[in-house]
């Protein structure tokens, strides 16, 4: 307590006697601030850099689930990885649904939030309805799934053949099995980005409209584009890179519903290395899996923050 | 450019009346306050004519033509509101380049990139270019154009603000407590300076405040509201010096005019505080009201006499408060010339000319008086 109010005062008064006795504060200062740093720095370094450098660690090993000892094979992991045809496949099916679903969801997420937003009753109906599947666990999720594209008493199908179109085998057909579980994938993140941008309609100053309509944007597009799409940015940001990381991540709908098939048609990166960690349990090719994945992750936050860096006339 | 015609507005939320309809015309060129308390309906009427809110029942006219269901966006009306709401995200430039903007450029015009390739954009937007350096130039924030809002001061986004307003010349201004946010200070300056805009732009302007001193030294008129309705409007020497109720003459002025309690007799004659004043009036016997402002009240003579409970020395002026002497009443007297104050807790005594008194009945309403003509004598040079 008296260390913290005497090197308050130190910081505040600017007299020349402050300044030549600071050497010793400062170095009771520093010792303080890494006291005061050490609990968040500790939690950081057990649960999320530890893990990390043990992942990357382990890329660099043979270490199979289980066995008694490994070696350092170096690079060869990834000389590996990148030689196999399966790797490719999952890094293009993994890009193809985030490059899917990461618009389709936040395109959706914007139409339905501003839907609800304009709307006058049953609001918080909808808001609840789009919301439950956010809350459903995706796994009884992808069985209900499962039986709406069922090929012969599927609901899709059913209505597909009452408006007399062609029915598909959608999760049984390699032409479409990945855009059933973007469409899943879309369904699924929808209600979780509609209720980050209502948050981010209801914080819009309403004057903002009115200053809108009395500039003479008469159109609703007008202001849209003069008010609403500006103002929701910062939460647009957010959302695709939530949307972005969330697809990187998609491993539940293809485990259940495809398990990668059919002919790796569905294989995607985090399903490869559940494959190849638990099931051949070749956890170092598993680790080198995950490493690539955590660089597009990464990738993906850097762009963020640059973002939200230029972002900084919102406040 | 503009006259704006309210008829009969009435106006509800949820059931409370909020406007008890309002009749009210406003000239072509006229500076206008709307004045009141808060919560008067000051600002649900300047929404109304905007067209911002839709009133319940009565007719807004802007230049004869009726308004009603007709788009805010068409009215041609240019509003500053209170918290200025400016574009955030758009520079000080943008902003006031949006008016021009919607108004100038088709909406393919305006797209961000295949706008700019259109032939007719590029003159367009010098046109617009132009057209903002001159208001930048009247308003004195051309090194502001390039600014963010939020690295604006209160005072410059008051003058973006006015500027978007400005720059499209509609068919009428109207404020809504635009100067609430500044200092002191800044609100005398830029009060001087609205009121010179005025005068070289020759708009209609439809200023609403709270603040009677704004209303006082820029309108041309006054319109004072109370609970939803418009009890008076005239010059602010009329509201000022005349007012027809006492709820105006209480509202305007500071400090608070003088209220005392007084009694018709059934001769006409009107005593106060036990004194018979020197005037007359037409009115029942009965209780009234005297108000008397604090400048005409007169320390050192007169019939009453009163001790001093509180001063206030403002070093050009000071503000003396009485206690009545035999009744409750206070009442404040302005002292002009601050050397020769009285004593704390000193009894003085005081008097007002007889024209100074404006009374009025239990309900509120002026009664007129006349004034025997012997005080006129004692009547101060400056009235
Ligand atoms: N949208 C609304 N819904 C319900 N009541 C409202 C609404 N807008 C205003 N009111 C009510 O109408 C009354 C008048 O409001 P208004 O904003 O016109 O007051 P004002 O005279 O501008 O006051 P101030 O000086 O505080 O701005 C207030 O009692 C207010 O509570
Ligand atoms: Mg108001």
């Amino acid at each position: 307590m008296s260390d913290g109010s005497m090197t308050i005062g130190a910081a505040v008064a600017p007299t020349g006697t402050t300044r030549r006795t600071l050497p010793a504060h400062g170095s009771r200062r520093t010792h303080a601030a890494y006291a005061l740093v050490t609990p968040a720095a500790a939690l950081m370094l057990v649960m999320l850099l530890g893990p990390l450098a043990g992942v990357i660690a382990l890329s660099f090993t043979d270490y199979q689930l289980g066995a008694p000892q490994f070696a350092w094979i170096g690079l060869a992991n990834y000389q590996d990885l990148f030689a196999d045809k399966v790797f490719w496949t999952a890094l293009r099916n993994t890009l193809a649904y985030v490059v899917i679903v990461v618009p389709g969801a936040v395109i959706a997420g914007l139409a339905i939030a501003l839907l609800i937003q304009s709307g006058t009753s049953l609001r918080s109906l909808y808001r609840t309805i789009y919301f439950l599947p956010v809350m459903a666990t995706l796994i009884a999720m992808a069985v209900v799934w499962e039986f709406m594209l069922h090929p012969q008493f599927g609901l899709v199908n059913g209505m597909l053949r009452g408006a007399g179109l062609p029915a598909f085998a959608w999760l049984q057909d390699r032409s479409t099995a990945l855009y059933a579980l973007c469409a899943i994938g879309i369904w699924q993140a929808v209600g979780f980005n509609m209720v980050l941008f209502l948050a981010g309609l209801v914080s819009i100053p309403k004057q903002l409209y009115e200053a809108a309509e009395i500039d003479g944007a008469s159109s609703g597009w007008a202001r849209f584009r003069l008010v609403t799409w500006p103002m929701l940015g910062p939460v647009t940001t957010f959302v695709v890179v939530i949307s972005g990381i969330r697809s990187f991540q998609v491993f539940d709908t293809v485990h259940v519903l495809t398990k990668g098939g059919p002919s790796k048609s569905t294989e995607v990166l985090i399903h490869s290395m559940y494959t190849e960690g638990f099931e051949f349990f070749r956890s170092g090719y598993a680790a080198a899996i995950t490493v690539v994945f955590l660089v597009f992750v990464l990738l993906l936050t850097l762009i963020k923050s640059r973002l939200a860096d230029r972002g900084v006339h919102y406040t | 450019m503009a006259q704006i015609e309210l008829s009969a507005i009435r106006k509800s939320f949820d059931g409370t009346d909020v406007l008890k309809g309002i009749d009210f015309r406003i000239a072509d060129g006229e500076f206008i306050s709307l004045v009141g308390p808060s919560g008067c309906g000051k600002s649900t009427l300047l929404r109304i004519i905007a067209g911002l809110e839709p009133q319940n029942s009565g007719e807004v006219h802007i230049d004869g033509r009726p308004v009603d269901g007709i788009r805010p966006s068409a009215r041609n009306l240019a509003m500053v509101f209170q918290s200025y709401a400016l574009y955030p995200h758009l520079s000080a430039f943008d902003n006031i380049a949006v008016p021009l903007r919607m108004r100038r450029l088709s909406a393919i015009e305006r797209l961000p990139l295949l706008g700019a390739l259109l032939p007719g954009r590029r003159a367009k937007e010098r046109h617009i270019r132009a057209d903002i350096e001159g208001i930048a130039e009247q308003l004195d924030i051309t090194p502001l154009l390039r600014r963010k809002p939020g690295q604006l001061s209160g005072g410059q986004r008051q003058r973006v603000a006015v500027g978007r307003a400005m720059v499209r010349e509609p068919l009428a201004f109207l404020f809504d407590e635009p100067l609430s946010n500044l200092d002191a200070k800044l609100r005398v300056h830029m009060r001087a300076e609205l009121a010179e805009l005025h005068r070289r732009l020759k708009a209609t302007f439809v200023y609403v405040t709270h603040d009677q001193a704004e209303a006082m030294t820029m309108s041309s008129r006054i319109a004072v509201m109370m609970g939803g309705e418009l009890i008076q409007a005239g010059t602010p020497a009329e509201i000022y010096n005349e007012p027809g109720d006492i709820r105006v003459a209480e509202f305007i002025g500071s400090p608070k005019i003088n209220v005392l309690p007084g009694r018709i007799r059934k001769d006409g004659g009107v005593d106060v505080l036990g004194t018979t004043l020197k005037l007359t009036c037409n009115a029942a016997a009965g209780d009234c009201r005297i108000a008397v402002r604090p400048e005409r009240i007169e320390l050192g003579t007169g019939p009453f006499s009163g001790t001093v409970v509180h001063l206030e020395n403002l070093g050009a002026e000071a503000f003396v408060h009485l206690a009545v002497e035999g009744t409750g009443s206070r009442l404040i007297a302005r002292l002009a010339d601050v050397r020769h104050l009285p004593a704390m807790a000193s009894s003085v005594a005081f008097g007002f000319a007889s024209d100074a008194v404006r009374m009025f009945d239990p309900a509120g309403k002026r009664i007129e008086l006349r004034v025997e003509q012997a005080e006129r004598v004692r009547e101060p040079a400056h009235v």
